[in-house]
């Protein structure tokens, strides 16, 4: 039995590197598989990978694993150290703190998939489009992006949202706004390394319009790029969401939203600590988890960096 | 000729991007749902009277001349009332700005002195313990809410061990005991020959800048690794090892040296990120300057005032990269 699966994988793993693959499909999975392979080497960026993946899980399950409502007070309990029937104790409203960090994680994941979601792709269209077409397009685009560029990000976002009025959706807007300029730039850059290669001529001279060969040659060709660029940038955007939430412009009470939990916590720190000690580690775990995963990411999409 | 040209290409870009800057503050401030007109007269305000100081702010005009009319008022340094002090928000502005800047300088001259050791230790240890380790601390420094690690700290070495002393700038009884000359108040203590006093503020600033200062480290540490990385490579290195000088000298006297260009870029540029993270820093010691005064405004919404410390702290900004862009083409003669 042992020995029929042994075969079998390595039969697999066989189909999966080699140096002939018979299908579009093999080809794909076997570049994956070596991605992977280098990917599973480091232990630090798989440890990311794990700490990310557990965010997933525990957003996903927060009812089901949550011991207690995150809204449900219990005046008699409030500012209880944590304890057997309160793992991180309670906040001063007696609510249980890891039952709010763990439907916190369901905010935390909505803000980093909303701000992954609208920021690259906006820098992604202006990148491809810049490159592709050059001349006045290409100047007039990256005119406007160097200036956003040089904007001080942190500040802007909270004049945004001083602007558009406090609450997470406004944080989201507030921080994509701000932070697609780089994702143009690289996008761009990718851009400019394949728009003269023969296998766009060709499809050009196959009568593929402008629109086609952006959006089916040369966008995919950014990605890899794009993604590591993402992940890297997802823990700042973490940051700044907590730190807007923080100063009381992201998420509103009672929301369980980190940021907010530690302003909260704030003014028992002296002697109840771990009202705001709990939700700033749930932070620093979550978005450190995020830097591993893309400084592994780096490391096995983009060579080119060290 | 292509020096002048370079130099005008410069002007240009910064003139825009200024005016970019304001173009963003401008269009925030008309997309507030707050009535200028109101905030300025009260709700109580007459027909008349309203549509009169409408047509005094210029609220009739078309948008673009509308815009025209606010670069016209900031360049003559108008940024508008607060609302919330009742004083110019220049004159606001000016009097927090010293406070933020001696937090920032200090917390840079930390980031570095602690950077660049950093980067070249990783550097000639390359793929050995020491490079993963400040690499991890990196990582790390790069993870942590800096405002969560500011309220641990305060808790750790401040409510429990007694290091340092709480939040502001000196000690209560010590308030406005020194003349304001420059604004930074460890200068001013000292101008006035008030040594107790500068002790005081020295302390004060200890743990602030040093959490703020934690933030720079791990850029200036990663740039300085790459940058000695590059050097190690060339051929003069070998030379020197060659001809039997110690590796400390080749690596401090000589590789050293020939990155100090690009650090110097390095180190304005995370100046400048400073001076903008100091906003979350400032909120957690109690710290006056600009980032305490745009939040504080902000949570009143007094626009004027947020507006007005956004266009400082980005105009700012942008002359400290226009200045590591110009220090870096004259002082390296490469890229002249």
């Amino acid at each position: 039995m042992t020995a029929h699966t042994d075969t079998r994988s390595a039969g697999w793993r066989e189909w999966l590197t080699t140096d002939t693959p018979q299908s579009r499909a093999q080809a794909r999975l076997g570049r994956a598989w070596a991605g992977w392979t280098a990917f599973r080497r480091n232990r630090l960026a798989v440890a990311g990978l794990l700490i990310v993946l557990a965010l997933v899980v525990v957003a996903a399950l927060a009812p089901v694993l949550a011991p207690y409502h995150p809204y449900a007070q219990d005046l008699n309990n409030r500012l209880m150290p944590p304890s057997a029937a309160h793992w991180l104790g309670t906040d001063a409203f007696g609510r249980d703190i890891l039952s709010r960090l763990i439907h916190g994680a369901r905010l935390t994941l909505m803000i980093v998939a909303l701000v992954a979601a609208t920021a690259p792709l906006a820098g992604l269209i202006i990148g491809t489009v810049a490159g592709y077409f050059g001349g006045w397009v290409d100047t007039v685009l990256m005119r406007f992006t160097d200036i956003a560029l040089a904007f001080p990000k942190l500040i802007l976002a909270l004049a945004f949202v001083a602007a558009l009025g406090p609450g997470i959706e406004n944080a989201v807007i507030a921080i994509a706004i701000t932070s697609w300029p780089p994702y143009a730039r690289i996008a761009r850059a990718e851009t400019l390394t394949v728009r003269r290669a023969d296998f766009i001529s060709a499809a050009r001279l196959q009568g593929a319009s402008s629109l086609r060969i952006i959006l089916g040659h040369i966008m995919p060709l950014c990605i890899a790029s794009l993604i590591v660029r993402t992940t890297l940038d997802m823990a700042g955007v973490i940051l700044t969401a907590a730190g807007l939430g923080f100063l009381g412009l992201g998420a509103q009470p009672p929301l369980p939203e980190w940021g907010a939990m530690i302003a909260t916590g704030r003014q028992y720190v002296l002697e109840q600590w771990w009202v705001a000690a709990m939700p700033g580690f749930a932070i620093f775990i979550v978005s450190l988890g995020f830097n591993l995963l893309g400084d592994g990411l780096r490391d096995v999409l983009d060579p080119k960096g060290d | 000729m292509p020096t002048l040209k370079r130099g005008l290409t410069l002007l240009v870009t910064v003139a825009a991007t200024l005016l970019g800057l304001l173009l963003v503050t401008f269009l925030i401030g008309r997309v507030v749902p707050i009535d200028p007109v109101l905030s300025a007269l009260g709700d109580r305000a007459s027909a008349e009277s309203y549509a009169q100081m409408r047509t005094q702010l210029g609220l009739d005009l078309p948008l673009w001349q509308q815009f025209l009319r606010y670069v016209g008022d900031v360049l003559q340094g108008d940024l508008g009332t607060s609302v919330l002090t009742s004083r110019p928000v220049l004159e606001d502005v000016l009097r927090v700005f010293p406070a933020t800047l001696e937090l920032a300088t200090v917390a840079v001259v930390l980031g570095a002195l602690l950077g660049v050791p950093a980067g070249v230790f990783a550097a000639t240890h390359r793929g050995r313990w020491p490079d993963h380790a400040i690499r991890l601390l990196g990582l790390i420094g790069h993870s942590v809410p800096i405002f969560w690690l500011g309220l641990m700290a305060l808790l750790l070495f401040y409510a429990r061990l007694d290091w340092v002393p709480g939040p502001g700038r000196v000690d209560v009884f010590y308030e406005g005991m020194v003349d304001p000359v420059t604004g930074i108040v460890t200068v001013d203590a000292l101008l006035a020959g008030e040594t107790e006093i500068f002790w005081n503020a020295v302390q004060h600033l200890v743990l602030p800048s040093a959490i703020l200062g934690l933030y720079s480290v791990a850029y200036i540490a990663r740039m300085t690794r790459g940058f000695m990385l590059d050097q190690l490579r060339q051929e003069y290195i070998t030379t020197a090892r060659v001809k039997g000088l110690s590796e400390t000298r080749v690596v401090w006297g000589h590789a050293l040296r020939n990155i100090a260009v690009p650090l110097i870029t390095v180190i304005a540029l995370s100046y400048a990120s400073l001076l903008e993270g100091s906003v979350l820093t400032e909120t957690v010691f109690a710290w006056p300057g600009l980032g305490l005064y745009i939040t504080n405004s902000l949570l009143s919404a007094d626009m004027n005032a947020v507006l007005g410390g956004t266009l400082v702290v980005g105009a700012v900004f942008i002359a400290l990269n226009l200045l590591s862009d110009l220090l870096y083409r004259l002082l390296d003669p490469r890229a002249r």
